[in-house]
């Protein structure tokens, strides 16, 4: 609740009230713009929408602004809004972990999450990972190891693999596999991405 | 330096880890351009009473609503048979089948007029099991069959006798990319189709057909997929022809991106199979006869079922010989999407069969299994000088050689249709992956496991693989590529290839560096395109680079000719030396090319390419290839089908727990006979690829539909795919040193479908493992062998003990 609806210029509805809002604000999060309450009720949540807004982002260091509608995802909104494509879309749902990208360095699935919610947090995204023509070292590894076929499955594959060496220098291989757990390939490459990752985290270290 | 054989990393590798690479939906949109979707049948069989799209094409946003009636060229389209329609017009044989087809501007119109389409139907009896279809006689072509020998004859006198039924469960491709087209409207009706597609002619050929105008008018291209597996073979040309349609009948460019969900609810998948056998046997193991019928769930239409059923009648054999044998294959006609290629084509339900057949075999003689495959292997030429001299001999006799006459050879190398198994190395895989997986000592602790452990069971099995290389259909076994050498001494090469992450473009650069003696780098390959090739096979059957590599070498070998000439008639031809330069002592390496009896004669590439271009040569070359011999007469079941085949085994363990079902992977080695590979590591990464892939499919990967034909697991959510939870712990993988592959290009072996047959040897391990639990009966386990089923085999065994004791 911290951003008002007023200086969005969205005008205030009252559809959503009492336990219903607890719920709603509960799941948009902290940062999301729940200005929604009727003016007689003012301590309840504000709601938005669902006309598109103006939403800004910070993805891979820059300010980025579109007129988002907000219940767009974040995988949405970066992919059309943004057209930033190197984040997939499978299966919409987050069981598959194509659209992983990093939310102040954590490894989040971007379709399961609402783009007006990232609001205000470092947003990473496959195109955002390599420093200038310089690859991250998981990036490099992947090409070295042939860590991936169909490439489909990579950038979602690169970000969770790439998050758990910011967190964790020494990783196992029992680490890679958990990091790696929720992300699916067709193609079978997973060992050859445990073997990728392994490497550069060696790589890092050195 | 030589690349072929080299560890070059995939073509797209960079774009691939940077996010950069540009699938279907990640090109941007153009302006004007309209997303399509379209509203499917709601009964699985139906009759069309009406369509009201009146509503619909009032939504705010919504451009155009189409019906059947609208298409200006052909509704009916097959790639064998014409049998299916792009819209239902008459009646609707699956659930989803198109049968209105919308233009909107966005999202959410296109949302809202689905909403608003009312579609009313006179339900008819839907089809959707294969006994169902056999009880109808509801099929899809003629009933094949494949025989040698008096089988009920052989039968009757074997000293063993087992017969029963075996249902092979279909698969979801799960390529993560769906289908997807981008169509854009040309001058004078053309089109420029842009498509997710492992067949860019057939894409062609249907949307030509569909939108009312000559092939010529219709451009194909396709950069790479994201996944294909055979889902995009047929069945990338549905979405296509939608938006075809659309970008034809509204002047716009138009968009399709199935979702995750549609994709797997309205496409093909793998087939089905139920298959009744009869096998007789000695008290070896050794198979005397075998009689074996299947059928196929075919879906709604024929697609490429009558191929894949062939394909799996040609592999019901697998590696072993089989003296008495006749194999009949049928397609059941149901009310469910038409069923597909998918990655082993058939040849995967006919492995599954026989190797179902020989742990039964080896469970009712209680022999290990190893031991009975042992005794049924085709022989290897290695091991009788004398035949592989009578082979030798005459290529052209083994190509016709009868039957009577390959007996008085050697009845154990001659396949059920007549083909001779050559250079077979199955016989030294047999030796060593035992030994390097420690299978005698593995088994005594398994069998030492079982006595004791109450609550969990171990399980082996080691099975082969003997994989048929060619398409059975011998007019696709062709390719065609264009190989343009520019000024500065860069290539560009196209082919009908496509890039499925397979790696053929890769395979395909290195070749074309290797054999014009330049840089990989300074190589590049065009996305596959119908209007630079034409008449192209699709990418399958394992051949993409067997064929199209061929092909391109073919074409270097031209340009590398006359560019020699040239150098010897025109470059390094100044007498000095007093030795005339002649074009079969020009070598190109390095990007150099040298008169060999004069190496001081020397200039790059790219110089002697820009001498050419001045002296009017031509430096565009076209080149073609067909596989020589291969021929298959499916009236009669006998020929040659195949060029060379792959071969490989795996020994596969599973643990399972007693009490839930629950089965792991514990180890699994693998040796592949690849021959010499043209790119280890991606070779490899498909060795890998295709044996998690086959090991989804024996496992956990099952289509569960509801009563109406609604396939209910329609997402990762409810099908389950293998994830890095599934691998074996320990996976070891080996690959054959083998030279002898003279028949393909750079003595390579194909290995896109051959290592996910191996997966089936993770399903025969629990079928063993079973069979320590199962007090001497013979576990039946129908695949995929989900922890459900072995539960449900664990309780039935334990139900019966509890009965005697009662």
């Amino acid at each position: 609740m911290s951003t008002s609806s007023s200086n969005r210029g969205i005008s205030r509805r009252g559809f959503l009230k009492g336990a219903g809002v607890t719920a709603a604000g509960a799941a948009i999060g902290e940062s999301a713009v729940v200005a929604f309450a009727e003016e007689s009720a003012p301590k309840g949540p504000k709601i938005v929408g669902p006309k598109p807004l103006s939403v800004s982002l910070k993805v891979n260091g820059a300010e980025k602004s579109a007129a988002i509608e907000p219940r767009t995802t974040l995988a949405e909104a970066l992919r059309v809004n943004l057209d930033m494509t190197g984040t997939k879309i499978v299966c919409d749902r987050g069981a598959c972990s194509a659209c992983t990208v990093w939310i102040d360095g954590t490894p989040v699935n971007s379709c399961m999450t609402l783009a007006i919610d990232a609001q205000g947090k470092d947003i990473r995204t496959i195109e955002g990972l390599a420093m200038g023509d310089t690859l991250h070292p998981v990036q490099e590894q992947f090409i070295e190891h042939d860590a991936m076929q169909c490439g489909f499955c990579t950038p979602g594959m690169i970000m969770s693999c790439a998050a758990l060496l910011e967190h964790n220098k020494n990783p196992s291989l029992d680490d890679v596999k958990t990091a790696t757990s929720g992300n699916l390939c067709r193609c079978g490459t997973y060992p050859k991405v445990f073997d990728a990752t392994l490497a550069a985290a060696k790589m890092m270290k050195a | 330096m030589a690349y072929v054989g080299k560890d070059i990393p995939h073509d797209s590798a960079i774009g691939h880890v940077s996010g950069e690479s540009i699938f279907i939906d990640d090109i941007p949109p153009a302006r004007g351009e309209l997303l399509c979707d379209f509203v499917g049948s709601p009964a699985a069989h139906g009759k069309l009473i009406s369509v009201d799209i009146e509503e619909a094409k009032g939504v705010a946003g919504v451009v155009a609503v189409l019906v059947a009636k609208d298409i200006p060229g052909h509704n009916k389209f097959g790639p064998v048979v014409k049998d299916e329609r792009l819209l239902v017009d008459d009646v609707a044989e699956f659930l989803g089948a198109p049968i209105v087809l919308i233009a909107a501007e966005n999202r959410d119109a296109l949302r809202e007029a689905k909403k608003r389409v009312k579609v009313e139907m006179q339900p008819l009896k839907p089809i959707f099991s294969i006994d169902d279809a056999i009880a109808a006689k509801s099929f899809l072509g003629p009933q094949r069959v494949i025989a040698r020998g008096d089988v009920e004859k052989a039968i009757g006198s074997s000293e063993y006798t087992l017969e029963g039924a075996l249902e092979v469960g279909g698969q979801e491709h799960f390529y993560l990319e769906s289908q997807a087209a981008i169509v854009y409207p040309g001058e004078h009706g053309a089109v420029i189709v842009h498509s997710s597609t492992q067949h860019p002619t057939e894409v062609q050929s249907i949307v030509a057909e569909v939108i009312g105008v000559p092939f010529n008018k219709v451009t194909v291209i396709c950069k790479r997929m994201g996944g294909g597996f055979g889902g995009k073979e047929t069945q990338a040309a549905q979405p296509a022809a939608m938006a075809a349609l659309v970008a034809t009948l509204t002047k716009r460019p138009a968009r399709i991106v199935y979702n995750k969900d549609d994709d797997m609810r309205f496409t093909g998948k793998r087939h089905p199979f139920k298959s009744w056998y009869k096998v007789g046997f000695d008290k070896s193991g050794q198979i005397t006869a075998l009689s074996i019928d299947h059928y196929s769930n075919g879906g709604c239409t024929v697609d490429l079922s009558l191929a894949v059923l062939e394909r799996a009648m040609l592999h019901t054999d697998n590696a072993y010989y089989l003296p008495n044998v006749r194999i009949t294959g049928q397609v059941c006609k149901t009310n469910l999407p038409s069923n597909t290629a998918f990655r082993g084509f058939g040849g995967p339900q006919g492995v599954a069969n026989i190797e179902n057949i020989i742990e039964e075999i080896a469970i009712k003689l209680g022999k290990d299994s190893l031991e009975v495959r042992r005794c049924n292997l085709y022989g290897s030429e290695e091991i009788d000088p004398q035949i592989a001299q009578i082979h030798a001999d005459s290529e052209e006799k083994n190509l016709r050689k009868s039957a009577q006459s390959a007996d008085e050879i050697s009845s154990r190398l001659e396949t059920p249709y007549g083909q001779i198994v050559q250079n077979n190395t199955l016989p030294e895989i047999f030796e060593k992956l035992p030994a390097t997986s420690d299978y005698e000592k593995r088994r005594q602790e398994i069998e030492q496991f079982n006595r004791r452990n109450r609550w969990q069971l171990r399980g082996m099995s080691m099975t082969p693989v003997k994989f048929g290389i060619s398409f059975t259909k011998r007019t696709l076994n062709q390719a065609n590529a264009l190989v343009n050498i520019y000024t500065d001494g860069t290539v560009m090469v196209s082919t009908g290839g496509t890039e499925m992450g397979q790696g053929v473009n890769t395979r395909v650069r290195q070749i074309v560096a290797d054999e014009l003696g330049i840089s990989y780098d300074a190589v590049i390959m065009s996305a596959t395109n119908t209007d630079k090739n034409n008449n192209t096979s699709p990418t399958a059957a394992s051949s993409g680079t067997d064929l199209n590599g061929a092909a391109a070498a073919d074409a270097c070998g031209r340009l590398r000719n006359r560019l020699a000439e040239f150098a010897a008639d025109f470059v390094f031809n100044d007498g000095e030396a007093g030795i005339a330069a002649s074009a079969e002592n020009i070598a190109f390496e390095d990007g150099m090319v040298w008169d060999k009896r004069r190496p001081d004669h020397r200039m790059t590439f790219e110089q002697l390419v820009c001498r050419a271009y001045i002296e009017r040569v031509n430096l565009g070359e076209r080149g073609f290839y067909a596989t020589p011999g291969v021929d298959f007469n499916r009236e009669t079941g006998k020929g040659h089908p195949f060029l060379y085949y792959t071969n490989g085994a795996a020994v596969s363990e599973v643990l399972i727990d007693r009490l839930t079902g629950e089965m792991k992977v514990t180890r699994v080695d693998l040796l592949m006979d690849l021959g010499n590979m043209i790119n280890p590591g991606i070779d490899r990464g498909q060795v890998v690829g295709g044996f998690i892939q086959g090991l989804g499919w024996v496992t956990t990967e099952e289509l569960y539909y509801a009563a109406n034909g609604e396939l209910m697991s329609h997402s990762p959510t409810t099908y389950k795919i293998p994830n890095v939870g599934d691998l074996p712990p320990t996976f070891n993988v080996a690959l054959l040193d083998n030279s002898n592959n003279t028949v393909s290009l750079k003595r390579s072996k194909a290995m896109g479908e051959p290592p996910l047959l191996l997966g089936i040897s993770v399903w025969a391990a629990v079928k063993n493992a079973l069979s320590y639990a199962s007090e001497g009966e013979i576990p039946k386990l129908a695949l995929p062998s989900t922890g459900e089923r072995i539960l449900m085999a664990l309780t039935s065994y334990m139900k019966e003990r509890v009965a005697e004791s009662a």
